[in-house]
């Protein structure tokens, strides 16, 4: 099965930022030549019937996002693309923003259109220096061009979109955090509802998407949302960019087609785990994913359905691999350190909680753990997922939950043997790609 | 306990915004449909004039986008960018996250402890380097990786820590 290559059509090697070598690839020929013939409804309708799900990690339709608009606010209509990319294990937007802007500001300009928004934010996590850069870079160029601005070259609207520096902090990738974060404010998430269509950024209608879900959209509306619609699964449709990282000879970012055999994208796109060591554990869709062992893995496909029949979530399509010989605990530890490092403090059972995860955990690694120690992780989880504003405090569960569950009896030998079998140290592999 | 004073006691003229800088926080203050979008991106301005964000500078920023220096101070704490105390001429941010710690990210940090005779979080006495450790810094197929004020070093090991700690002057 070839995979289809929609959001990396380049060559991987050469400079691809560059306006010029957009519009070789028929860049921006979308907007000039099909909009101009086109209604926002139909735009809309064809983002619908592509069927494309949200790629930031929750999965929900693009389209029907966008229909959530009130019809009848006489308030202005915001677009954002989520560049805010923290999701650790995730590197799959940088690619978008460093290599092809081009592609992700056309695809919002269309999606401007769709739903008459007339100002657009990117807002890019301030570590990204060089994607802050070379999008700003790709902006001013499409600003020259007429591509953004008053009367847009080839359609009849104007758009503007200003690049947004974040300054480091995992809570923002949610939504509502970036609305406050580009008014200016702490980070928080705010409750819903009201949703952001309806009061979002400024208090005003708000779509907010992921990077590479904006970026697929000028294909979409190229080839027609039945033809996107045809990749991939019946309910998953389209190609996904891939980051897999860890224990992998082959790291880096792929782009498949939905549905592709998870054991084929390891073993044939990927090289298989580094040292020849077998494989040890999965996390399929970034770290807040519930991890999943080998034999999950076995007859997984890269889907949403598939990952979450396996217990788990295709999430931002971060997949980490970890080899046998690495230890769980330690990376369990590493995890949690990162959700109380990341919890934002407004919400009491996130921000005690995530706490408490880490320092049990931590015991546990250092051979102080207690057997009561299991079920009070899983006691402490039971009280955060669900009991928060924003999906932090459940993502912070996953990791604990499924790795007390999967590897219990790795658990079990920490707290047995007083120390990690492991000698508390990931296993470091010479062997590098 | 550090004998430095606090910064909160430093004269302020020490720490005055340059020209540059407030008419380019002006301008975006009146770019955004609310001024106050502009304060994130006017830290970021005043950490580029002097490697931190001094605690005068707030009073400052308040009166140029109508807000209060409480207000400031929420945001400025809130996110991990910003540098509340001086850091040396070379910030160096090791990720410390899952993937970069499967791949080694310890052993470069003891490394580095080691090498620059500092403890995490320190400053070198020359002033220039400081240890910090981050989460994912999103390069997560290249790790180990460490930034070096806002540049990426990826596929960390020693031999390449020593060729890079050797071209910062």
């Amino acid at each position: 099965m070839a995979n289809q290559n929609i959001l990396l059509n380049f060559d991987r090697n050469g400079a691809n930022h560059t306006l010029e070598n957009y519009l070789k690839r028929k860049g921006y020929s979308t907007l000039s030549e099909k909009i101009p013939n086109m209604k926002p409804e139909q735009v809309l309708d064809e983002v619908k019937k592509s069927g494309i799900r949200g790629r930031g990690g929750a999965g929900f339709p693009a389209g029907i996002k966008w229909s959530f608009l009130p019809k009848d606010s006489d308030k202005p209509v915001y677009l954002i693309c989520n560049g805010d990319e923290g999701e650790p294990g995730t590197f799959k937007d940088r690619v978008i923003l460093e290599e092809n802007p081009h592609m992700l500001i056309e695809g919002m300009i269309l999606a401007a259109y769709a739903i008459n928004a007339k100002h657009c934010y990117i807002y890019i996590r301030g570590e990204y220096g060089f994607a802050l850069q070379r999008v700003q870079q790709a902006v001013d160029e499409a600003y020259r061009a007429g591509y953004l601005g008053k009367k847009l070259t080839g359609a009849n609207y104007s758009c503007d979109i200003t690049v947004h520096k974040g300054a480091g902090a995992y809570v923002v990738g949610d939504e509502t955090g970036l609305m406050n974060s580009i008014e200016g404010k702490k980070g928080q998430t705010r409750n819903k509802p009201p949703f952001p269509a309806v009061e979002g950024l400024y208090q005003c209608p708000t779509i907010i998407n992921n990077v590479e879900t904006l970026a697929s959209v000028p294909w979409i509306i190229d080839h027609g949302g039945a033809a996107y619609h045809s990749i991939g699964t019946e309910k998953s449709s389209g190609t996904k960019l891939l980051s897999i990282s860890g224990h992998v000879r082959k790291p880096g970012v792929y782009e498949v087609d939905l549905g592709y055999p998870f054991m084929d994208f390891l073993n044939k796109d990927c090289g298989g785990v580094i040292g020849n060591r077998k494989l040890k554990a999965v996390i399929p869709g970034g770290s807040s994913t519930p991890v999943l062992r080998p034999e999950d893995c076995e007859k997984i496909t890269i889907d949403y359905e598939s990952i979450a029949e396996a217990g788990s979530s295709l999430g931002s399509g971060a997949i980490l691999i970890i080899a046998e010989g690495s230890c769980m605990v330690k990376t369990l530890e590493v995890l949690t350190h990162f959700y109380h490092h990341e919890s934002c403090g407004q919400c009491t059972p996130c921000r005690e909680g995530t706490g408490w995860l880490h320092k049990i955990v931590k015991r546990i690694e250092a051979g102080q753990g207690k057997m009561e120690d299991l079920d009070l992780l899983t006691s402490i989880t039971k009280h955060i997922a669900f009991h928060t504003i924003c999906p932090l405090g459940d993502a912070a569960c996953g990791p604990v939950d499924s790795f007390v569950k999967k590897f219990k009896d790795e658990f079990i030998e920490h707290i047995k043997t007083g120390g990690c079998p492991f000698g508390g140290k990931f296993v470091r592999f010479q062997e590098r790609v | 306990m550090s004998a430095s004073p606090s910064p909160y006691l430093t004269q302020e003229s020490e720490y005055n915004l340059s020209e540059d800088v407030v008419t380019k926080i002006t301008e975006m203050a009146a770019s955004f449909p609310e001024k106050n979008s502009a304060l994130i991106p006017a830290l970021h301005l005043i950490q580029d004039q002097f490697g931190w964000v001094p605690p005068p500078t707030i009073k400052q920023l308040a009166q140029l986008l109508k807000t209060t220096p409480n207000k400031i101070y929420g945001v400025l704490t809130f996110y991990t960018m910003f540098n509340l105390k001086p850091v040396g001429k070379y910030h160096i941010q090791i990720c410390r996250n899952v993937s970069c710690s499967l791949l080694g990210a310890k052993h470069i940090i003891d490394y580095l402890t080691k090498k620059l005779h500092i403890q995490v979080g320190e400053t070198t006495a020359d002033g220039k380097f400081t240890l910090t450790l981050v989460e994912c810094l999103g390069a997560c197929g290249m790790a180990p990786v460490m930034m070096i004020n806002d540049k990426y070093y990826e596929n960390l090991d020693e031999k390449k820590v020593d060729q890079i700690l050797k071209t910062l002057k």
